[in-house]
């Protein structure tokens, strides 16, 4: 009789604290009004690949930027900044584009994308993906930006910004490569 | 048979049977370079053509020449012979909305595959055009442009090398069969068996091939060291070559070197028979073009428009 008690009480036991814990980390991530949910539970984009050559390309000294903004008060207001000159000529959509609609108020190490989810940085193909999603497409697929690595296997991806400057995304032109000798010149 | 012997004013009694064999052993003999008559040479003189050796001849050959170009270089040179992936035919891609002709990959294509430096030999011709204007004829493009900063405004760029095609005319008009297209679609050359007739470049409708004027010069302190048989191991004087999609790295899993410098990430590759593959997409998706299709020589090569 024991035995059987035991077998058939252990299984509901167990099903019993799997029903509570389900219960409890429901609860847990059920908070009204929370946009921001945490990094694990954010669904992945199956597309994204797993290849990357980190990290971002921070100005040097300039990550993490809580060290400064840590203790300052956060001003929303457009306007000429007594820092950061490199990004003082914001070429990137124009007027429509300012600091804050990328940068995050609050946590200034995480960008924020427009839903309000916060992302790190080694993440910014997501930010950049909200407005060039068909670029975004074809960089997933790896057709667009540079692949090094394997064509048949482990290949490194570049995050948009290795390639492109954030505040002036345009390409800056290269000094070519000399021109080739003229048939007549070669001996 | 009369073996009647013959007196000649040295002396010597020979028959005629004698004396015609050493005539010809002699011609035979004066044919061979005597001053080069060393065991290398003798082996190289009498090398099978590629696809007709055994494996253990191909070892042979593939020591032989590690040893020598070993010891003309300085230093340790692997030459492989890597054979083709089996379910892979490999295709390329070129956006040209994308490059800048700023011809990094020329000078990575020399660098990876051991062009002569003097007399100067490039695998990729970067040819530039004028935004607008009639562009299909190859003729008309500049190859010598030289500007302070490159893109220039009003103008595009095509990187121009082997396009690898499906229905080669160079391998059709090779009267020694040196040059073939293997079942990964890259179409390659036995350096040892090329005589240097030229019919394949004047067969070529893209001006991809390369003839070895002189000896080839690549100093020692360049020379790439990671070398296959039928892809970038040293040249001879007379010889044609010409893009093998760096056939030394394509077949060991690596992107060719053109594609890992080009610093606009125009340039894509992969395997055409696997629809996950970033040539299949481009070739799906975009706008694209193969140089002189009407020619039916079904380029492999194919250039995209991303934007």
């Amino acid at each position: 009789m024991l035995k059987i008690c035991n077998t058939i009480v252990t299984p509901t036991f167990l099903f019993t604290i799997l029903i509570v814990s389900f219960a409890a980390i429901a609860a847990g991530s059920d908070q009204p009004g929370d946009t921001v949910y945490p990094e694990a539970a954010r669904p992945k984009d199956p597309g994204v690949p797993e290849f990357f050559v980190p990290p971002p390309p921070f100005t040097e000294g300039i990550f993490p930027c809580s060290e400064c903004h840590a203790e300052m008060d956060v001003d929303t207001e457009r306007r000429e900044l007594g820092m950061h000159e490199e990004q003082q000529a914001l070429k990137h959509a124009g007027p429509q584009q300012w600091c804050l609609d990328c940068h995050n108020p609050d946590d200034r190490d995480k960008i924020r994308l427009i839903s309000g989810q916060l992302i790190s940085f080694e993440e910014s193909y997501l930010l950049c993906g909200q407005c060039h999603g068909t670029i975004f497409r074809d960089w997933k697929a790896g057709v667009h930006g540079k692949r090094t690595g394997e064509w048949n296997g482990k290949k490194l991806y570049r995050l948009c910004v290795h390639c492109h400057n954030p505040h002036q995304p345009a390409f800056k032109p290269l000094k070519p490569k000399q021109p080739p000798m003229r048939p007549a010149d070669i001996r | 048979m009369s073996r009647k012997i013959r007196h000649n004013p040295m002396g010597i009694k020979l028959n005629r049977r004698n004396f015609l064999k050493g005539t010809a052993l002699g011609v035979t003999a004066s044919a061979l370079p005597v001053k080069k008559a060393d065991a290398g040479f003798l082996d190289t003189f009498f090398q099978e053509h590629f696809r007709e050796m055994s494996k253990d001849e191909i070892e042979e050959v593939l020591t032989r020449l590690e040893k020598e170009y070993t010891e003309t270089y300085k230093k340790s040179v692997s030459v492989q012979a890597t054979p083709p992936l089996p379910g892979v035919v490999f295709g390329y891609g070129l956006d040209l909305s994308r490059c800048i002709g700023c011809r990094r990959c020329v000078y990575a294509c020399v660098g990876e595959n051991n062009q002569s430096r003097d007399p100067q030999i490039h695998w990729i011709s970067v040819l530039r055009f004028k935004k607008g204007e009639k562009w299909s004829d190859l003729e008309e493009s500049e190859k010598y442009y030289n500007p302070a900063k490159v893109p220039e405004p009003g103008y595009f760029y095509m990187p121009v090398q082997c396009q690898q095609c499906k229905n080669p005319p160079c391998v059709r008009s090779c009267p020694t069969q040196a040059t073939w297209k293997d079942p990964d679609g890259i179409v390659v050359i036995d350096y040892n068996w090329c005589i240097g007739c030229r019919y394949c470049m004047a067969a070529c409708p893209y001006g991809a091939r390369r003839f070895n004027w002189g000896a080839p010069k690549v100093p020692n302190e360049e020379f790439n060291p990671n070398t296959h048989y039928l892809g970038n191991r040293p040249r001879y004087k007379g010889v044609v070559e010409k893009c093998t999609f760096c056939v030394q790295r394509s077949r060991v899993g690596k992107y060719p070197a053109c594609v890992e410098i080009c610093p606009v990430g125009a340039r894509k590759f992969g395997n055409l028979l696997d629809p996950q593959s970033e040539i299949r997409y481009a070739i799906e998706n975009k706008r694209v073009l193969r140089l002189k299709e009407e020619l039916n020589t079904h380029p492999k090569f194919y250039y995209f428009f991303a934007t």
